[in-house]
């Protein structure tokens, strides 16, 4: 698609050092905001997250709410500055798509027949966005739903890969996802090996769909880890203070 | 969010049993169609239009052709909108008003098949780098619902394309003027768009709107001439296992290859 080509893998190192199934530096913390029930603040390569979640609250408007079990309102939105150039803060048409697969995607983990008539929202501001921000997304915010101590059946691990170069590699930053020919978001819960989302443009062989579905798995495990540790860092934290969990306040 | 249908206890119960069965409500297999049909070139004032019926299901394509400004990251690049109206004609649970997700949603499946699939390559439809471009606008139209939708609107986008021809500009010293004579839209591809859905643990393509009522999940997989796979979207709130995935990517390329010598015969 750009018409200056330049190479973005150069004897198996890509742009960034990383090799080709490497997944870029992450970091997440749970617990961030003191006003939302969970929340949680995520860095991986130069994405900046923050998701807060509110919730089981009451519904608003009344209209929505389902009399069987809670909804889940997902919200993606990007800060103007947190791309070149600029972006209009109003919600554009791939905010409203993304929104609702990062919610297909968080729906199936959560007990959400708990919580009949109930809202669960999940807010995910994007501060910086350096490529597979919806993936980042859903790794934030289901360590935000644990953190706001909402019941869930696993946690959701969310990885890109994609064609870069000719070559299959795990978790696209900016430039990859721009200049590559394909790219393939999967989120996934690990213990129960189901794949909750799943999307693609680009081209791809069967073959090579396989290849770059196989590194999003294994991309998935890893930051299954990172997960976990925001999850023990912050509970750890609160143990040595002495404080309540949040899990026994809802 | 009133986009729903409310399907009785016995009939969900009828639909899936059937299917448990192998079969249908309306007695088709898992992996048949229904019928297809495409009529190209239905709208004379627009540059390409197409008209596909899937059973009941009735979209309308139409392509309207324009020049303008490029994007500014893509300035040598014509720029290529997929819009999607639900009309209220097409369903009583269908409201006249702005477009909600799901018409979002199949906008952007639609658009990204023909993208990532190469089919118009944008660069030749480029008049003056950074300044001027052609425009293609391709409007669906949801005239009835009966299920399906993402894939009668993919097909009739490609059908209309296929039957698309564009207004010829002259340059001349920075001006730009209309000509009288028009050329056919290059398609360097056919990418075929088909969804799977999944009812209890068996795969389905082109489910009706009650299927899609009692439907787990939707795959949509568009497949290019050469069986690649260059758009997927996963829709609806169960996860899918990787055989699951797997035997769904090979239904709908090979589902994907009959449409397309439909599309190509009509």
């Amino acid at each position: 698609m750009n018409t200056a080509k330049r190479k973005l893998i150069v004897d198996e190192v890509r742009l960034d050092g990383r090799k080709f199934d490497d997944i870029r530096p992450m970091k997440i913390e749970s617990g961030v905001l003191p006003n939302a029930n969970g929340s949680s603040y995520l860095e991986q390569g130069r994405n900046k997250i923050l998701v807060g979640v509110f919730g089981p609250r009451e519904m608003h408007p009344k209209h929505l709410a389902d009399p069987h079990k809670a909804v889940l309102r997902c919200r993606y939105h990007m800060a103007p500055f947190s791309v070149d150039p600029r972006r209009s803060p109003a919600p554009s048409r791939r905010d409203t798509e993304l929104s609702m697969v990062i919610r297909n995607a968080l729906e199936p983990a959560i007990f959400l027949e708990r919580y009949p008539r109930a809202s669960i929202d999940a807010y995910a501001e994007i501060l910086e966005a350096d490529g597979s921000t919806r993936c980042a997304c859903i790794v934030a915010a289901s360590v935000a739903l644990v953190d706001a101590g909402i019941p869930m059946r696993d946690l959701v691990v969310a990885c890109s890969a994609g064609k870069v170069d000719g070559e299959i590699v795990l978790d696209l930053d900016d430039i990859e996802d721009k200049e590559g020919t394909a790219d393939l978001p999967v989120a996934y819960m690990p213990k129960l090996g189901k794949v909750t989302l799943l999307q693609m443009d680009g081209i791809l062989s069967p073959e090579e769909f396989d290849r770059a579905f196989q590194l999003t798995l294994e991309g998935g495990k890893k930051i299954y880890e990172f997960q976990r540790e925001a999850l023990k860092t912050k509970y750890a934290k609160q143990v040595e203070k002495g404080e309540k969990g949040s899990v026994e306040q809802v | 969010m009133s986009r729903f249908e409310v399907v009785s206890k016995l009939r969900r119960t009828r639909i899936s049993t059937v299917i448990a069965q192998g079969k249908r409500e309306d007695g088709r297999g898992l992996s048949d169609f229904r019928a297809i049909k495409i009529r190209k070139g239905i709208i004379d004032k627009a540059e390409g239009s197409a008209e596909v019926f899937l059973g009941n299901t009735r979209v309308i394509a139409g392509v309207k052709v324009d020049k303008g400004e490029p994007f500014s990251d893509t300035p040598n690049q014509a720029v290529l909108t997929v819009n999607a109206e639900f009309t209220p004609i097409a369903s009583p649970t269908f409201e006249p008003g702005p477009p909600d997700e799901t018409s979002v949603e199949l906008a952007r499946v639609v658009d990204r098949g023909i993208r990532s699939s190469e089919a118009i390559d944008l660069e030749k439809y480029c008049i003056t780098p950074g300044k001027t471009v052609y425009v293609i606008f391709v409007d669906l139209f949801i005239l009835n619902h009966s299920g399906n939708l993402i894939d009668a609107s993919a097909l009739a986008s490609v059908a209309a394309l296929q039957n698309t021809k564009l207004p010829k500009y002259a340059l001349e010293s920075d001006k730009i003027s209309l000509l009288d004579t028009r050329e056919p839209l290059e398609l360097r591809d056919l990418p075929i768009t088909v969804s799977i859905g999944k009812i209890g643990n068996n795969l389905i393509v082109d489910p009706t709107a009650d299927e899609e009522e009692i439907m787990d999940t939707r795959l949509t997989i568009a497949t290019n001439k050469d069986g690649h796979i260059c758009a997927m979207q996963k829709s609806g709130s169960t996860g899918l296992d990787l055989e699951e995935i797997k035997k769904a990517i090979n239904m709908a390329r090979e589902k994907a290859t009959e449409i397309r010598k439909l599309l190509m015969e009509s």
